[in-house]
């Protein structure tokens, strides 16, 4: 299977060793993964900001670059919602091209349970660990079941993580509450975006966990800036880091740097 | 007579309730324990997403064929003896109201809650024509005596501590000062309710769903105030937004199940009280339709599913922004997420703040259980917004930017190294001050010494895309 | 802006203003759709569900198997056996002290203590009775009293709405309500208060 790595803009930037697990991650399935290297981003932050027409060449440079492969795996549920779920008004209903990117991008987790059918990943996380379920994966991409709706589905981060020996998972209060990142709304609505990423935050410390893990960078960074502000005893980890062995951080040796 | 409303800033308007912290907790709580019962209630039926898919269908059924019903509805309702009104705007709803209270020489109405009659500012409008009107949802008269507005369309008064409501009934009611016991409270209240009730010469309502194969109108409450208001007076004036209908006497099995669940958490309300015609050939029943811009919103296929909404109030339960920054934050008569989509209905520019008033969490689209795409419409309006000029000037510069710069990877690869560089390096003063929105309440992220792209080039033997480092 | 013009309305105008607005705008659809009974809830035991689901919203309820019982119970409760002014439409079991008949005006019902009255069917899922309008003499009765009293046959209790709503059938001019629980609130803080404006509480009688 001839696989495109595509890493989000930020996570490019600022949290490399992200995309650096996730690619070590795919690579030890055995399988060939490309870096399109001129790739930047999938457009989110126009189109959440309702600048659709900014948002339209970037989603088609990104349908340019990408295709031509079997599989476009993403470690963000968010980024490949904006593929799958809101590229369609930037292109004619009957692009294939663009429909064929669109079925074959997958977050990461999706594509090593539902594609690969990977249950099982060998490794070792003896740590106490809860899990924020990110909206985006969660209510856009189905990863898992959410609480407001009657519907049983597989989490497929916790099938993996959970997969890892030594790893115990804590329940929170809320299990899938929004940590108020929202992309722009972190600015613009900073009081109310900063008082439900403390809140989250608190709901973590008080289950007992050592390490907050999600799927999505962008709110692990937003809670990351907000834990060390102030000085909570909480690590937060990208699943990818999880499943791909790397040590819990220290204060010291935050996830990011690398 | 279009009236400029109000610019609406709510991120301003929030500052003051998320900021006191244990107050905004406190909000959070009460709303999120009303998510829980409602969750309890969904739970208990297996059925439960089976219904809400068919309520979503019946409602776009109605709305799309709405013309028909309504008229068929409005055949029946004469047929069992109602008086039905048409309002094509609030001001000619509260004409209306006014001319049947006029008509009767009445002075004293009591009303049970509606929020058409806030949407139409009909409390106002009657106050100022030296009518006296009494709010008899428990919720409500606390609201109307602070002289304040409903923060919530199922719990107006959800904003406001039982210390709060104490004081305000101790002013008006005469209760001991310091009293702060809700049965205390709710007794008091009862107590010189029972009074209004009594005096009131027209009882007001508004209407949960009507419907069209039998002119029937059904409202429900948990108070008993809908009924106590209407079974005393002669005449009963029931307000109602077009898009209330239901086909079929049969449809009102999914509506009822879903209402209370999806409200309170209650398997349904105490009360759920069916009127066809009026009481009997001594009274009179009114029926009021009004449009008031929902024709308007039927016409756009982006916003149209919005006029399914059967007013249950779940999504702000919901919605984490409404829960801590309030329904007042919204300045609007319905708050929160449905209340961010119809605001902009009305005037786009005076609610251009509250589509973003949202993280996108989608929470408020999968507890809808008339499955109204909320956080969608919400994205939808941003981009109206945008295209109407709307978005703040430096935003829409900023956006414009962002895009150029996507658009040339070897420039973007170049500003994210400064940006690294510029982290690592710059005194925490220069990058952490007031400017930057993100740094004042947070950390920004310890920069790395290499992008995942120069990584790749050494150690996947590629050629280097970026500055050397 | 929504706010448009409307000067110059003929009476009946807005009528023709609003149909004109919406035929002008004409919106595909699917047909209304049928409700599968196949796939709603169905209780094994519809009496104790009713029973539990009662409680839960408030209310109290009793299995008796004749009128007199009715009687015993009412008269064990203090707030009724020290009760002046009782209604009732089910003499069998309490004689009403309120000659309802003689009632022209609602409003002299206002110290009524008690209500008896009959419910046609119950419905296990939300603890609701269905009472028929045509029943009561005055209305006001079922919510002006203190407290509040329904007789319903525990072999008429169907499993949810939809069976409810068929069960009524068509509708005639007139009034008809479910009841579920006593009249309440939570609006001061979300704290449950029993007795808003209706009854302060609610006996159920399950007869056979």
């Amino acid at each position: 299977m001839n696989v495109a790595l595509f890493v989000p803009c930020y996570i490019d930037q600022f949290f490399p060793d992200v995309a650096i697990s996730t690619l070590e991650l795919l690579e030890s399935q055995g399988l060939s993964v490309a870096f399109p290297e001129m790739q930047t981003c999938c457009g989110q932050p126009m189109a959440n900001t309702g600048c659709t027409a900014d948002a339209a060449p970037v989603a088609r440079q990104f349908v340019e670059m990408f295709s031509g492969y079997d599989a476009v795996v993403c470690p963000s549920g968010s980024c490949t919602s904006m593929i799958r779920n809101h590229y369609s008004e930037y292109f004619a209903d009957d692009d294939q091209r663009f429909i064929k990117l669109r079925d074959s991008t997958f977050e990461l987790c999706e594509f090593l349970v539902d594609r690969l059918g990977v249950r099982t990943i060998k490794g070792r996380f003896p740590h106490r660990v809860s899990v924020h379920s990110s909206c985006h994966g969660l209510r856009e991409l189905r990863l898992g079941a959410c609480s407001e709706q009657m519907v049983p589905r597989e989490n497929k981060l916790r099938i993996l993580l959970e997969s890892l020996e030594g790893v115990e998972v804590v329940p929170i209060s809320r299990q899938d509450e929004c940590c108020g990142f929202g992309g722009t709304f972190a600015v613009t609505e900073r009081e109310t975006s900063v008082a439900m990423g403390v809140d989250r935050v608190q709901d973590h410390v008080q289950s007992g966990s050592e390490v907050l893990v999600a799927g999505d960078m962008s709110c692990l960074m937003h809670m990351q800036g907000l834990i060390r502000r102030r000085e909570m005893p909480m690590q937060v980890m990208h699943i990818a880091e999880v499943l791909a062995g790397r040590p819990l951080p220290t204060k010291q040796t935050a996830s990011a740097a690398r | 007579m279009s009236i400029a409303l109000p610019i609406v800033d709510h991120p301003q308007a929030a500052k003051d309730f998320v900021n006191n912290v244990p107050r905004s907790h406190w909000h959070d709580d009460s709303l999120w324990f009303v998510r829980t019962k409602r969750d309890r209630q969904a739970q208990s039926l297996p059925e439960w997403e089976y219904l809400r898919e068919t309520a979503s269908a019946i409602k776009r059924h109605t709305i799309a064929n709405l013309p028909d019903y309504l008229q068929e509805f409005e055949a029946n309702a004469i047929r069992m003896g109602a008086v039905v009104h048409w309002a094509a705007d609030a001001a000619e709803h509260n004409e209306i109201v006014l001319g049947l209270l006029r008509k009767n020489k009445t002075h004293r109405i009591i009303k049970s809650k509606s929020m058409l009659t806030e949407e139409c500012g009909l409390n106002e409008f009657l106050i100022d024509n030296g009518i006296d009107v009494v709010d008899t949802d428990l919720g409500e008269r606390i609201v109307q005596l602070r002289g304040e507005t409903p923060s919530h369309i199922v719990l107006p008064a959800i904003h406001i501590k039982k210390e709060e409501v104490g004081e305000t009934f101790h002013q008006h009611l005469g209760t001991r000062k310091g009293e702060a016991d809700p049965q205390v409270l709710t007794e008091a209240a009862r107590g010189h309710l029972r009074g209004k009730f009594l005096e009131g010469e027209v009882g007001i309502t508004g209407v949960n769903f009507g419907i069209a194969e039998t002119g029937g109108i059904v409202v429900c409450t948990n108070e008993g105030n809908a009924d106590l208001g209407v079974s005393l007076p002669r005449i009963h004036i029931a307000c109602m937004g077009i898009e209330k209908l239901v086909p079929r006497f049969e449809n009102l099995a999914v509506f009822t199940r879903l209402l209370a669940r999806s409200a309170t958490g209650q398997p349904i309300t105490s009360y759920t009280s069916h009127f066809h015609g009026p009481r009997d050939e001594n009274s009179e029943l009114h029926i009021v339709l009004v449009d008031n811009g929902r024709s308007r919103i039927r016409d756009s296929d982006t916003f149209r599913d919005a006029l399914n909404c059967i007013r249950c109030g779940a999504c702000m339960n919901t919605c984490p922004v409404y829960r801590r920054s309030g329904g007042h934050s919204y300045q609007a008569t319905v708050p929160g997420p449905i209340g961010s989509v119809l605001g902009p209905t009305k005037d786009m520019k005076a609610h251009k703040s509250l589509p973003y008033a949202c993280s996108l969490c989608g929470s408020c689209t999968d507890v809808c259980p008339v499955k109204i795409p909320l956080h969608h419409q919400l994205l939808a309006w941003r981009s109206e917004l945008v295209g109407k000029r709307l978005l703040a000037w430096n935003k829409r510069v900023g956006m414009k930017a962002a895009s150029w710069l996507f658009r040339h990877p070897r420039l973007f690869f170049t500003a994210g190294y400064t940006a690294r560089v510029a982290l690592k390096y710059l005194p925490k003063s220069l990058t952490h001050n007031r400017l930057n929105e993100w740094a004042i309440d947070r950390d920004l992220p310890d920069p790395p010494k290499q992008s995942f792209r120069a990584w790749y080039a050494q150690n996947r033997n590629v050629a280097k895309p970026e500055q050397p480092e | 802006m929504i706010a448009e013009a409307f000067e110059n309305r003929e009476p009946q105008g807005s009528k023709q203003l609003i149909l004109d607005r919406l035929r002008g705008r004409a919106v595909p659809s699917d047909g209304l759709p049928e409700v599968d009974p196949g796939r709603l809830i169905k209780f094994d035991d519809r009496i104790r569900q009713f029973q539990e689901t009662l409680e839960f919203v408030g209310g109290e309820s009793h299995l008796v198997d004749s009128p007199e019982q009715v009687r015993e119970i009412l008269e064990g409760i203090d707030a009724f056996s020290s009760a002046d002014r009782i209604a009732s439409t089910y003499p069998e079991a309490i004689e009403p002290t309120v000659d309802l008949a003689k009632v022209s005006d609602p409003h002299l019902l206002s110290s009524l203590g008690w209500t008896i009255a009959r419910g046609e069917f119950a419905i296990a899922e939300n603890g609701a009775i269905w009472i028929d309008g045509a029943t009561l003499p005055h209305r006001v009765m079922i919510f002006i009293a203190q407290y509040l009293a329904i007789v319903v046959s525990r072999s008429q209790i169907v499993d949810h709405m939809h069976d409810a709503y068929a069960r009524i059938g068509a509708p005639r001019p007139g009034f008809g309500v479910f009841v579920s629980g006593p009249s309440k609130t939570a609006d001061i803080e979300q704290s449950l208060v029993l007795g808003a404006h209706g009854c302060r509480k609610l006996q159920v009688f399950l007869t056979p």
